[in-house]
């Protein structure tokens, strides 16, 4: 841990500053502290010496002397205030997670409307009545902070009281009290730690504000704040007086918060795995896809490439052709999405993207700049993803989302654009379209939403449409709705369509063609009637047999894939597959098979294809199993 | 166990609308339909994380009713092990622990040393077998399965479905099994319910309901049941 943080500049400043600030705390007073507090009537009010860095106040002491002294007095008074913060805040805030019901709904509105009360107003308040000095500030922004950190609480707690562990633990009768010390304080404990760093910073500023103004420290005692305030009057004739404690207020405030920023971002990004580094190996290339007439996406060698974790897509090649569906199945992992948003060029930073050949509508991708690539893949693609809400503006009327595309690309004028719009809507079947259009998505039901996304992608001038998964969320008679429709459109508009899915079921009943990929690969290329008289490649009639349909035996257990499949950063140098494979040989561990054209427009990669129906092969299986 | 005219409200709306369903002990009853249906609602009455408005269940001590979720990577404590999550319903003294929790995790076909692991270390298929473990340590009468293979890659979903098949076999446990899948559904369940709208509109033997739908909504479904090659769903 601590080791990642030192990494960025600045975790590393963060860690330097507030370890200075510690030492100083514990070694400045012993130190200086003779000379802080010697009065010298000889030197008052004097401005930068050599024997003065920052000069000296009204009774001729040694300015930068108190600064380094003054550390310990601030520090240990914001850790109070944050102590007190945390102590009253932190119970407060995890209480409603505990309690529920109506005392816990009380109380977390209590909560709510304390947040809404300002701060250094409270705390200016608190300190006033309490009277002043070191205590009463203390207090007062302890009592400022409470608010802030059980608010926070609060919203941790409430996240986790919601996950399926803690209903699964309530359900297995597990008692409250260790529903809170096992389940919840453990998982808002790191984000919370994180946080109050930061509010410690915040308290420093705050206590420094309040002596400034009066409040805080009295005489002989100070703090930096006090020193401020003492320097200020001083600022014109003298500034170093005044930017000596100010640097020091700074200069701690920065630390705090730098520390808590960089460990907060540490904790987010700890749930992501360590990806492992992949050995570069070059490979043959596969045989580039065979070519169609009128192909409307072309590619070949498409590699993605995540720096640290290995290549998520290698060396995949697809054609498209006009008014053809194309599917892409493959579990998750096997970088069928991967290889749709680099399509698309959607690839996420920091993943690159390498082609040898990337054809969109007989244009080379590859060989324009980024304003015209960009407007060929704005006017001929169109892409519909599993989640249409992430694709629509969930504060902007439909209709509006859906002139936008005509209006920045074909340069319809506003009303012509609504109209579009609205024959848009009504031509993916959705009923009342003027209506409709001026709904905002969240008044759609999911079809509906769907239905609306594919629309957005509807141009004449659309040529290919990218379907990633786009009915994974839907019901199924929804589901097949929209399958229908996407049918349509193809052959209404002489668009082809890439089908991306994990159900062969959903894939055959909408492609022409099938693509099989497995860890990063195309494995297998076939027309999807031979998918029930006989794919080659034993994943694909693997992943066949351990789907169970409307016809599969009941008396029977399901076949399963033993294993599971390999990371990018863990691919064997042989067949990916050969680990979970019945019929693997040496030479299928050795080497990979390369992605081969065969007759009847397939393609396949494998060392030991096998032929015949799926359902055969599967009770054969259990025979030899036993 | 027995659910009798079973109401459930979430303010004015009612997410379940006097439901009366029947398990038989060592039956797998399965649940389909749409989402927003009320099946998921109807899994949490029947487990007790959410009120009933009226309407019993009877014949299973609610102690004896376990659930499994459909997210495996949200139903398990990140930062607890596996072992500690599965031993957390086993109600036994300490030192007998470590050796029911290897027992069980054995059961559900995973290597007991993965209990030393944390649910990050695991893959989505692994982690729902150790919530079928947790769930099953409790010794229920009872498992609602809600929607437990839809996270699930094909080739893991098969396994976990196998698992359900053997522990009904082995344990006689009622399952209630929730999917909107209905080929997955016909594949476990002996007895078929669908649910449209908060109330029950068919339910019966799996065949007759697979085979002989009466209920339109029931043949509309049937009917949207994606088959591989296209062809229209054949029933046996």
């Amino acid at each position: 841990m601590m080791r990642r943080i030192l990494r960025s500049p600045a975790g590393l400043a963060g860690v330097v500053l507030v370890t200075a600030l510690i030492v100083l705390a514990v070694v400045a007073p012993p130190i200086w502290g003779d000379r802080a507090a010697r009065i010298d009537a000889a030197e008052i009010l004097q401005g930068h010496s050599p024997g003065h860095p920052l000069g000296t106040d009204s009774v001729g002491r040694d300015i930068f002397a108190r600064v380094l002294v003054a550390t310990r007095p601030s520090l240990v008074l914001a850790f109070l205030a944050t102590l007190i913060g945390v102590v009253v805040g932190v119970p407060l805030g995890a209480l409603p997670a505990v309690l529920g019901g109506r005392a816990g709904r009380f109380l977390a509105s209590t909560v709510n409307t304390l947040v809404a009360v300002p701060g250094l107003l409270l705390a200016m308040f608190t300190s006033v009545v309490l009277g002043l000095g070191a205590r009463g500030a203390v207090i007062g922004i302890g009592v400022a902070t409470a608010p802030v950190l059980a608010r926070l609480t609060l919203t941790l707690t409430s996240s986790v009281v919601g996950s399926d562990y803690v209903a699964a633990a309530r359900v297995l009768r597990v008692p409250r009290g260790r529903i809170l010390t096992r389940h919840i304080l453990p998982n808002v404990a790191e984000p919370l730690i994180l946080n109050i760093t930061m509010i410690m910073g915040s308290a420093l500023l705050g206590l420094a504000g309040l002596s400034f103004l009066g409040l805080g420290t009295q005489p002989p005692s100070y703090d930096w704040g006090r020193m401020l305030s003492e320097g200020l009057g001083r600022a014109y004739v003298n500034p170093e007086v005044a930017l000596g404690p100010a640097a020091a207020i700074m200069l701690a405030g920065i630390a705090f918060n730098l520390l808590g920023e960089r460990l907060a971002r540490l904790a987010a990004r700890e749930t992501a795995p360590a990806g492992r580094a992949a050995s570069a190996v070059e490979e043959p290339a596969a045989d580039p896809a065979p070519e169609g007439t009128g192909d409307i996406l072309e590619l070949d060698g498409l590699s993605v490439t995540f720096p640290g974790a290995g290549s998520a897509v290698r060396d995949v090649s697809l054609r498209v052709s006009s008014g053809e569906v194309v599917g892409v199945v493959g579990e998750s992992g096997s970088g069928k999405s991967l290889t749709a948003q680099a399509i698309g060029g959607l690839v996420p930073y920091p993943g690159t993207v390498r082609t040898t050949r990337h054809r969109l509508d007989d244009r080379d991708l590859d060989t324009l700049d980024r304003a015209e690539r960009r407007r060929l893949l704005g006017t001929t693609l169109a892409m519909v993803f599993q989640d249409p809400m992430a694709s629509l503006n969930p504060a902007l009327r439909v209709g509006t989302q859906l002139a936008e595309v005509p209006r920045v690309h074909a340069g319809l004028s506003r009303t012509a654009a609504r109209r579009r719009a609205i024959d848009l809507l009504g031509r993916v079947r959705i009923s009342d379209p003027a209506r409709r259009a001026r709904q905002r998505p969240h008044e759609f039901s999911g079809g509906m939403r769907q239905r609306a996304t594919i629309a957005m992608g509807l141009m004449d001038s659309t040529r290919l449409l990218i379907a990633d998964e786009p009915t994974t969320a839907l019901d199924v008679t929804v589901q097949r709705q929209i399958l229908d429709l996407i049918g349509e459109v193809s052959a209404d508009n002489g668009a082809g369509v890439l089908f991306i899915s994990h159900d062969v079921a959903v894939v055959s009943q909408i492609c022409d063609r099938v693509v099989v990929m497995y860890a990063g690969r195309v494995v297998e290329e076939l027309p999807v009637g031979d998918l029930t008289s006989g794919p080659a490649h034993p994943y694909t009639r693997a992943l066949l047999a351990s789907l169970p349909d409307m016809n599969t035996d009941r008396d029977r257990p399901l076949a399963t894939i033993p294993g599971r499949p390999p990371g990018p950063g863990e691919l064997p140098t042989g067949c990916a597959f050969a680990p979970r494979c019945a019929y693997a040989t040496d030479t299928c561990h050795e080497e990979r098979p390369s992605l081969e054209n065969l007759p009847g427009g397939r393609r396949l990669a494998c060392w030991h294809p096998r032929s015949g129906p799926v359902g055969a092969e599967h009770v054969h299986d259990e025979e030899d199993g036993r | 166990m027995n659910i009798v005219d079973l109401t459930v409200r979430y303010g004015s709306a009612t997410a379940v609308d006097r439901v009366s369903l029947e398990i038989p002990p060592g039956t797998t009853v399965g649940l389909v339909g749409e989402s927003g249906s009320g099946k998921s609602t109807l899994a949490k009455a029947i487990v007790g994380l959410v009120p009933i408005a009226s309407g019993r269940i009877d014949g299973v001590d609610p102690r004896r009713r376990q659930i499994v979720f459909q997210d495996p990577y949200g139903s398990l404590n990140p930062r607890m092990t596996v072992g500690a999550s599965v031993a957390e319903g086993l109600g036994l003294p300490r030192a007998d622990r470590a050796a029911e929790v290897r027992r069980l995790l054995a059961q559900v076909n995973l290597d007991p040393a993965l209990a030393d692991r944390y649910p990050r270390e695991l893959s989505g298929g692994q982690r729902q077998r150790v919530a079928i473990a947790r769930a099953i340590g409790a010794r229920p009468e009872l498992l609602v399965a809600d929607e437990i293979t839809s996270a699930l890659d094909v080739s893991v979903q098969g396994a976990v479905l196998n698992l359900i098949r053997e522990l009904r076999a082995e344990r006689r446990l009622s399952v209630l099994f929730i999917s909107h899948n209905l080929a997955v559904v016909r594949y476990v369940a002996d007895i078929v319910a669908v649910m449209r709208a908060g109330r029950l509109v068919e339910v019966g033997p799996t065949d007759q309901v697979v085979g002989a739908p009466r209920d339109e909504y029931t043949r509309a479904l049937l009917a949207a049941v994606p088959n591989l090659g296209g062809r229209p769903a054949v029933t046996r």
